[in-house]
């Protein structure tokens, strides 16, 4: 097996891409992804990646250019945060829609404004219905695991979608954490080079992005939208793949703690690993909860969310994004959604905290668990609830 | 260059890559020109194309009228998709994984995809000194949506967003020169073209072909529907462009200027362009004199250029 060492996860990050060996990287460095390019640029430097590093002007063209160079057949890498990923908006559902597997590492920023370079959610969530893969690491060792994972997801014929992965801001991308780092002959074993099915070569010239007309484009959306159930079969194949090969587990809806529990916790990213630390003191004081870690967000795993909530009475589902003016966080409306025709489903409490980098200790996880297991159930209650937000 | 002019027509691939079908109006010169390009390009050439009118008229899915590998993603960003694709063809053939030979990316758009939106790709993609050719296929409007006005609209246009009225007279600014501001790029190979000089076009696009490094070629290509003029008088309009120094033919060489169809002693006058088009029809005779003293003063600055500029070559071996 690989070797295991120290090191910040935005570096382990990058060396788990150069591991992918791409032909192609394209990006724009922007708080906090920044060590992730640059630390590629300096393994590409060195010898030890032969791929073309392409310093673009801007984010837009950063994805621009991926899209080219996976369009000519070569496997595209890039990174990007908050506004970045808002200004490669306009590009993000033509990626999806030319079933271009081009491989993301999104380190999530809040939007301005007020300016923030901290953690939340709010630039994936902004970008949630542009056809991309999406998955949630919660950790140092996800992320190589899950980088490496992405590549052979989203290059799988059955797919051929654009994925991201998702690593909190500074709370994963600076953090030094010890991980598991695979060898390349192992990655070269998992992850076969990239096969395009069609590409821009002169020896086999096809059009790629024509124009729809309104009798093609309901068609083509659908097929877009067929793709992207559809891959939850791969993504699940190359999972199963992975505990063969690498001896570790990942689910789409990861459940720590939940045999017998009445309540559960819902969480994404790297909030996920402290609230397990907040399950160990409430199980050891007998309360019966436990966590539910969302790992795979699009596509959305109903199934697996079902399955998991059997048995919970009450569900907290944690958003680290608003919906202005909506019915609650995204998570949470999306899970209220996915539950609402199931016959007994769990009573449902949204929490939106930790925007814009703000803290989320163990303890704020046991006082939102008190008040959900405390409250007065006469008492309707709200939609959701924006939890320590001072002068309220 | 006598000579290769001379032969040049039969140097040209007998392949149309562009081919018949597409939806472009009648007497388009931008379909005209892109059908000179591709076959001045040939076989071994990657096309990304901008959003705009070619994009529009070309690709209606299920039927395509390329022949050449063609990309279109968005409206601002050929260049960067271009970057993309020189930079994935190189890394696959330093890999050993597609055919050992040259292809050539080769970018293009309208006037509004590069000159204004496309202008931060275009300028990144120059600077970073990719192998590509960029074509600016220009119109002087967003013909697409429907005749508005960009930073390539000549002085005193009528368009759809700059309309002449009781306080207006149509557009109020200068055509922006995007070929000079390619050429501060330092970029090895600049030229303008026109649709109505097929062989000059021709020779600039298998010279720019023939460059390693980022090159650039504006081509004038009339717009009948967005000029108000008849379709038939495509070519004409093209000639008069170029004859009344509106849009002089030069190419600039590492550094030099050069002027690569010869023009008339004396510019005719400015009136013999713009009287056929109805896009002009509102200006009044101060306004013509307007636009006549800038375009001798931009003619000017352009002779003045070919006359004193020497190649890079020649200042470094001083």
């Amino acid at each position: 097996m690989g070797e295991r060492k120290g090191m910040e996860i935005a570096l382990a990050a990058a060396e788990a891409v150069a591991l992918c060996k791409p032909d192609v990287i394209a990006a724009y460095p922007i708080t906090p992804n920044t060590h992730i390019p640059e630390h590629l640029s300096d393994i590409v430097a060195e010898g030890r990646l032969d791929a073309e590093f392409i310093c673009v002007e801007s984010e837009h063209s950063a994805l621009s250019a991926c899209m080219g160079a996976s369009g000519a057949g070569a496997r595209a890498f890039t990174a990007t945060s908050s506004q970045g990923l808002l200004y490669m908006a306009e590009v993000m559902p033509i990626a999806s829609s030319m079933r271009l597997p081009i491989v993301m590492a999104l380190g999530n920023r809040s939007l301005s404004g007020p300016l923030s370079i901290w953690n939340d959610h709010s630039d994936i969530m902004s970008q949630r219905d542009t056809g991309w893969i999406s998955l949630f690491a919660a950790n140092g060792q996800e992320v190589i695991d899950m980088m490496i994972q992405a590549f052979k997801i989203a290059e799988d014929r059955n797919v051929m979608l654009p994925i991201n992965v998702n690593l909190d801001g500074f709370q994963l991308t600076h953090v030094v954490e010890v991980m598991d780092f695979p060898l390349q002959e192992e990655v070269d074993d998992f992850l076969p080079i990239y096969q395009p099915y069609a590409s821009l070569h002169p020896d086999h010239p096809c059009s790629m992005g024509a124009l729809g007309l309104p009798e093609i484009y309901a068609e083509a959306t659908k097929a877009r939208e067929a793709a992207m159930v559809n891959s939850k079969e791969t993504i699940l194949k190359v999972w199963d793949e992975w505990e063969r090969h690498f001896g570790r587990r990942y689910d789409p809806v990861q459940s720590y703690k939940i045999e017998g529990a009445e309540i559960a916790m819902l969480t994404m990213g790297s909030m996920s690993d402290t609230a397990e630390v907040a399950i160990d003191a409430l199980r050891a004081q007998g309360v019966p909860i436990g966590l539910l870690k969302l790992m795979l967000w699009r596509p959305f795993p109903y199934d697996e969310l079902k399955k998991a909530v059997k048995g919970v009475k009450s569900l907290i589902v944690k958003d680290r994004c608003v919906s202005f003016g909506g019915p609650g966080g995204p998570v949470a409306s999306e899970i209220r959604s996915a539950l609402y025709n199931e016959p007994r489903r769990p009573d449902i409490t949204n929490y939106i905290f930790g925007l814009g980098g703000r803290d989320v200790a163990v303890e704020d996880f046991i006082k939102m668990i008190d008040k959900v297991r405390f409250a007065d159930k006469r008492t309707p209650k709200e939609h959701y609830e924006f939890y320590g937000v001072r002068g309220e | 260059m006598g000579n290769f002019d001379l032969y040049a027509p039969k140097l040209v691939d007998r392949e149309e890559y562009f081919s018949p079908g597409h939806r472009a109006c009648q007497g388009c010169g931008e379909a005209l020109a892109v059908r000179l390009m591709c076959k001045a390009l040939g076989k071994d050439t990657v096309i990304i194309n901008a959003t705009g009118c070619m994009e529009v008229v070309s690709s209606l899915y299920p039927t395509t009228a390329w022949k050449l590998p063609w990309i279109h993603v968005a409206f601002p960003n050929a260049a960067a998709v271009g970057s993309g694709v020189e930079a994935g063809l190189k890394a696959l053939r330093r890999k050993g994984r597609i055919p050992d030979r040259d292809v050539k990316a080769v970018a293009m758009g309208g006037d509004g995809g590069t000159l204004d939106i496309g202008i931060q790709a275009l300028s990144g993609a120059m600077e970073r000194g990719h192998d590509l050719l960029y074509v600016c296929f220009d119109n002087e409007a967003y013909m697409n949506t429907g005749i508005q006005r960009s930073s390539a609209t000549p002085f005193g246009a009528s368009t759809t967003t700059a309309p002449p009225g009781a306080v207006s007279m149509g557009n109020k600014t200068w055509k922006k020169n995007l070929p000079e501001i390619m050429v501060a790029h330092n970029i090895p190979y600049v030229a303008t073209a026109c649709n109505s000089y097929p062989l000059d076009f021709i020779n600039k696009v298998q010279k720019a072909k023939a460059i390693k490094g980022p090159s650039y070629i504006h081509c004038l290509s009339v717009c009948p529907t967005g000029w108000r003029s008849p379709s038939e008088t495509c070519i004409k309009m093209g000639r008069l462009a170029v004859e009344t120094g509106v849009f002089p033919l030069y190419e600039v060489e590492n550094g030099k200027y050069n002027m690569t169809v010869s023009m008339p002693e004396t510019l005719r006058p400015i009136e013999d362009y713009i009287k056929h088009q109805g896009r002009f029809r509102h200006l009044s005779p101060e306004q013509i004199r307007i636009f006549q003293d800038r375009t001798n003063l931009e003619y000017k600055k352009l002779l003045d250029k070919i006359e004193h500029s020497r190649s890079w070559d020649e200042i470094s071996a001083e």
